[in-house]
Formats: structure tokens, sequence, C-alpha cells
């Protein structure tokens, strides 16, 4: 069930439903280059999208076009199995990892004769490697390991001698059929012992060599011995493993020969509340964030901070892009006694309010790293979306609901894969600085407005009801960060408000095409005379920061005022420690102010006469009228 | 996933539209309609290789599997519907 992770490469977003078409317009597009390539490289391909990607590539070179930036690589290709499918798998899978792949693949069953013959097809390639693609069954292993790697090793000579190429060999995937049970890994001549003693061997064959791994058996392992193996695909075509698994296997030799070019990423970019804790620290408070051990929910967020900490520990660069309050955001890495995360393991920390994408940027020009070395790691898919279309070369994977899948999912990316591990690499993150300093932002980039567009946002207004009561109450108690006047009311005191009917009550929902938000935003307002509206409470959740809501929310208030004949608004902004974030809310959304209280709070009015410009999203009022505005 | 759905016998008429968008898929031809008729000799790129593809995308779609003999002796779209209606049937 949890091998779906690998096998349909959740990591990656899912491919638009015309992919085909898409590639077939880029085929015939005048201005395609690589990092068009690249970008319909980086969805969940299936085995018939990476021959149609691998095809539109074709058709780009014979028409003379250039790869750029994608970086050539030219691979040979031997195995013991049918592999007929791998080449156009491996041409679009490698643009995935910024390589523009050409494959030379043998006849099946050449072997020996084209590694020792310097004019085989594949020596006479002269390719910069030679993938050994070895199944078990085509090695003389049934005699003897080390007559198999002695095989090897003459493969690995001839190759480097008359091809010039350095060998990526794959280790073996034991079958899990065995004659003995547990027993047979303590029987010398079991194919289960073998294959173990091959793979223990060959590891010690290629370390300090310039030839690399590829670990089949391990893959094999994660995915599950019993979905690698595949009988009736073996017995029907020789297929070494289950052809389902092509475009994982083709990733994974992917990232290999894009570390071998030095494409590995360099960076991992930390969102904090709700991916490195439970809990949105601005409103929950250093105390009331997820993170301990004993909590199921705590642990899944130790085990991201863990996998952090191991990446940066063989080199990885840290990093933080948040919306918060950087003082509140630094407390918990400074103070929460379950952070293993802290400030000097981070070598740039951007908390702030503004785009993902231009702190992201900020913190590649920072650490003098490109926009293709960084990973982006966010809960929200919102965020995660438009990073990737305002900066597609950052890599962002996708993430499950269940937060204990986030450290899974990270590592099976394979975003920092590497072919070799040296005492610099070790040193790596510490030579960035790590005093999680702050980026100076430059201009934004990513186009905001035309993203908002495309989100299909869905805005309902309602009068507090019984069935929202409960959530308004949460909403009023615990929201710290958008919150005016940071007035608590208890669950009753809502009911109250609910059954008044000179109380203007709001309750706000926004639906995107990623789902549901759910309720996130509430209003109160209470007659101050016969033509003015106070407004006693306006909170939202920061999860729907930047996404014009606030807007929206003042032109329902101002159009419900209307029709109460009122002439114009007054709402109080009362500073908090925690809501500084709001000090200009009123002003940015055409308040004028009308007092300067001794207590530091500022009031403020609008006249119901304004006109507020809509944002892109349709509006659902209850009342039928659906409105698209 | 729930047993009802599993059980479910798949009715033709739901078959061969799906059919249709997975050949189309398969072979990359946006004019390829399943027919029962239909055989490899009639679509261009329909080799032993593809064939196995195309079962493949038929077994992950129907959430079935067929043995090396059904998928071996298949002569044509009809024969292929016959046998996700029945192996769905189970």
């Amino acid at each position: 069930m949890s091998a779906g992770l690998y096998v349909e490469l959740e990591w990656l977003p899912k491919p638009p439903a015309d992919f085909r078409k898409r590639c077939r317009e880029l085929a015939a597009a005048a201005d395609a280059g690589g990092t068009d390539v690249a970008r319909l490289a980086s969805f969940a391909l299936t085995q018939d999208h990476l021959e149609r990607l691998s095809e539109t590539m074709t058709a780009l070179r014979e028409r003379g076009v250039g790869l750029a930036p994608l970086e050539s690589f030219k691979l040979g290709i031997i195995g013991n199995a049918t592999l007929d499918g791998l080449p156009s798998a491996l041409i679009a899978s490698a643009a995935r990892h910024g390589i523009a792949l050409e494959c030379v693949k043998a006849d099946f069953g050449q072997t020996l004769a084209e590694a020792l013959a310097p004019d085989s097809a594949v020596n006479s390639a002269r390719p910069d490697a030679v993938l050994l693609a070895l199944d078990h069954r085509g090695l003389p292993l049934s005699s003897s390991v080390d007559e198999a790697l002695a095989f090897v090793r003459a493969l690995r000579d001839g190759f480097r001698t008359n091809g010039g190429a350095l060998s990526i060999v794959s280790s073996l995937a034991a079958p899990p059929e065995t004659a003995f049970g547990s027993f047979e890994r303590q029987v010398p001549a079991t194919p289960r012992a073998r294959a173990a003693a091959f793979n223990a061997t060959l590891a010690e064959d290629l370390r300090g060599s310039q030839d690399v791994l590829l670990d089949v058996a391990w893959l094999a392992e994660t995915v599950g011995l019993a979905t690698w193996h595949d009988p009736t695909q073996w017995n029907l075509a020789k297929f070494p493993f289950d052809q389902r698994l092509l475009p994982l296997f083709a990733d994974y030799v992917a990232r290999v020969i894009g570390a071998l070019r030095g494409k590995s990423r360099k960076c991992l970019v930390l969102d904090l509340d709700n991916t490195l804790w439970g809990g949105v620290i601005g409103d929950d408070g250093l105390e009331g964030i997820v993170l301990s051990q004993g909590d199921a929910t705590g642990e899944a967020f130790l085990e991201v901070q863990r996998t952090a900490l191991v990446l940066r520990e063989r080199g990885i660069v840290l990093a933080v892009s948040s919306k918060n309050d950087d003082a509140v955001a630094r407390t918990a890495f400074a103070k929460h006694a379950d952070m293993l995360l802290r400030e000097e393991h981070i070598a740039v920390f951007q908390a702030n309010w503004n785009d993902k994408a231009t702190n992201i940027a900020a913190i590649a020009r920072e650490l003098s790293l490109g926009l293709d070395a960084m990973v982006f790691l966010d809960d929200n898919p919102v965020e995660r979306n438009f990073v990737r279309e305002s900066l597609p070369e950052v890599a962002v994977p996708e993430l499950p609901d269940d937060p204990a899948l986030y450290a899974r999912t990270l590592a099976a990316a394979g975003y920092f894969e590497s072919v070799a591990y040296s005492e610099e690499d070790r040193r790596r993150a510490d030579l960035y600085a790590d005093n999680a300093r702050r980026a100076a932002l430059q201009g934004a980039v990513g186009d905001l407005a035309g993203y908002l567009a495309s989100l299909d946002m869905h805005i309902t207004f309602r009068p507090f009801d019984a069935e929202g009561r409960a959530r308004i109450a949460q909403l009023i108690n615990k929201s710290n960060q958008f919150n005016l006047t940071t007035r608590r009311y208890t669950e009753l005191e809502v009911a109250a408000f609910e059954a008044d009917p000179s109380m203007l009550t709001m309750q706000v929902r926004l639906a995107d095409r990623f789902g549901d938000n759910g309720m996130i935003s509430v209003v109160i307002a209470r007659p101050d005379g016969p033509e003015r509206l106070e407004i006693d409470t306006w909170l939202m959740s920061c999860r729907v920061l930047g996404r014009c809501v606030e807007h929206m929310v003042l032109r329902e208030l101002i159009h419900q005022a209307r029709a109460r004949g009122v002439r114009s608004l007054t709402g109080t902004y009362v500073p908090t420690a925690k809501n500084a974030m709001v000090s200009a809310h009123y002003e940015k959304l055409g308040f004028k102010l009308i007092e300067n209280l001794d207590s530091g709070a500022t009031r403020w009015e609008l006249g119901t006469h304004v006109e507020i410009e809509a944002a892109p999203m349709t509006v659902d009022r209850g009342d039928a009228s659906l409105l698209a505005v | 996933m729930p047993a009802s759905e599993d059980d479910a016998i798949v009715p033709v008429d739901v078959i061969y539209p799906r059919l249709t968008e997975i050949l189309q898929e398969t072979f990359n031809d946006d004019t390829l309609v399943a027919r029962p008729e239909l055989t490899a000799a009639d679509v261009d790129g329909w080799d032993s290789l593809s064939h196995l593809r195309l079962i493949m995308n038929v077994e992950r779609a129907f959430k079935v599997r067929f043995t090396a003999k059904q998928i071996s002796s298949l002569k044509n779209v009809g024969e292929l519907a016959a046998l996700i209606e029945t192996r769905s049937g189970r």
C-alpha cells in the first residue's frame, strides 16, 4: 500500500490531462528549449508519458533545437534481460534531473562482446558512462559469486579501456522465492545468499574506483521484492522487473547521472508552521505547537527535523522560509525544549509576510546558489504551487496529508543523490556560515495576481449560525496574529450575537482548486449610532494570507452595511505582542485615522460609499445569488 | 478500497469508452476508437512489446490481472473487453 509513494512517484505533481498535447505543441514550438522540456518532465509521468516526452526531445533535436540549459550526457546501456522501454524512459526522466540524455543500447544479451570490442555499438559511441543493468538470472552466479564478480570487473575494464566510459553498475535484487525459508541466507549456494554476497563485494569493488553503484537491491527492497519481480512479465518477455516500475527505475538512474554532472540539490528550504512543527506558532504560542516525544503528531514533525539535521550533517545547507513574525518564529528555535533544529543550523532565516517565491530567490542569492540547487518543503499546496509556477527550477515535493510521511516523501524524492562523499562535503553546511541571517528581498518574482486568478477561489459569507458556532468560538479564542482587537468570546456569547438582529456577523469560508480551507475569517460589527457600524472583531487565518480575502470581506461588509442604511464603518486596532502584522490593516484598506488612544490603539473610519475592487473569486452569500465578480 | 467496488461487474458500456482512452494514450493516436473487431494490425506501433504496455495499462485501469496465456492469445479488442468483463466479475 505505502509502496504507492514510490511506484507512483507521489512526490511529483500529477501530470496535466493534456500532457500529450503539450508534448506535441512543444515539439513544434518556435522558441522551445531545455527549460520547457524540464518543466514537462517535472510531473509524475507514466511510461506512456515518458515515451511522448522522449519523442518530443528527439523531434526538437532533429529540428536542431538545443536543449540547454540541460547538460548533455551519453549513456550506453547493456543488460541481460529485456530493456526495450528503458532508453526513452531514461531520456525523459533525465530531463527532470537537468540532463539532456542520449542512449546507446546494446542488443539483448550482448554484454561482454560490447565491452571488449573497441568498435562495438556502445564503445564506438564514446559514451560518458555505461549502465550495467544486471539481472541475477543472467549472471554466472549459479556457479560462483566470484565468477559473477570477475565478469562484472571484465565489463567495467572493457568499457573503461575501449570506450573511455565509467560504469554505473546495478546491484542484484534477490528473488522472493526461497527453498529453505529463513535458513536460506545461511546456505551459501542459494540465490538469496549469493545475491547478498555479490552485492557486498560489488560495493567494496566500486569504492574508490571511478565507477558508481546503482543500488537496485535497495530499490527493490523498498518497493518490495514481490512487487519488483513479476513472473508473468519475465515469462512473457524477459522483463527483469515489473515494468510498472519503469518510471521509478528510470528516475533512480537519472538521479545518479544528475549527481555525476553535479546536478544534485544543495539547499533545503523549510516552511515552519505545520511543516517543522504542528500548529501555527503565531496563534498557538510556543507552548501550543505540537512537537513532542510520545505524541504521534509531534513525533512526525520531529522526524522531519531529524531528516533535515542528517542532511545538514552530510553537507546540505538548511534555510527557512515562513510567513511569520521573525521574532515569534525564532522563539521556537531558541526556546522550545523539543526542537532539534536550532538557529545555528539554519544558514538563512526568512520569516516575513512576503510571498515565498521572492524569499526563496533571496535565499538562493544570499547563498550564491542557483535556483536549481534548491528544494522547498511546505505543507501548503497553494504555497507549493505558487513557488513551482514562479520558480520552476526549484524542486517542490508534493506532501501527503499525514505528516508522518513528510520525512519519507522528502527522502523518496532523491534530491540529494550523491556519487561520492568527502570531508569537504561534510563541512560544506558549516562553510555557509549558519548564522540564521536575513537575506534582503529584491523585486517580487512571479505573477501573484495571475496565480490568484488561476486558483478558482470561491468565498462564502454567512451570518453566524448554529452549525458554525463552535468553529467561530474556536477562531475567536485562538487567533492571535491576524486579529485586530483580540477580543475573546465564549460560545454562549457567540450564540447571543447570532440571535441579536442589530449585530452584523459574518463567518467566511474559502475553497480553491486545492480543496476547501474551511472557515478562515470571522467579523463581528455592532451599531454605533443609527448610521455607523463599529467593527468589534475582525480576524483571519494566516493560511490564506495574500489571497485578497480581507478585501473581499470589506467589500461584503460595505455591501451589507449599505443594505442597513449605514453610512460609515469604524474599526479599532488594538496592538498586542502578536498582531503587529495587522497594524496597518485599516490604512491599507483605505480607512482614515480618526483617533490615537492612550493605550496605543488606533481608531479608523471608512465611508460606505467607497467601491472596493473585486478580487478574482466567486462569491456565495447563501441567498442563491452566486455572483461571479 | 471497499469490497463492493472491487467486486462490481464492469459493464461493457463502461469498458469501451475507457479502452478508447487507454488505446489513445498507449499508441499516441487520438483517432483510435475501441471496437470489438479492432486488431493489432490496424494500429500503428502495436507490436509485441507495446501490447504488454497496453495490457499493463488495462490492468491498472480496471484493477485486474491477466495470465500470460490470456495476454498472448488475445485476437482483438472484443476479446480483451470480454476478458476485462469476466475478470472484473470475479
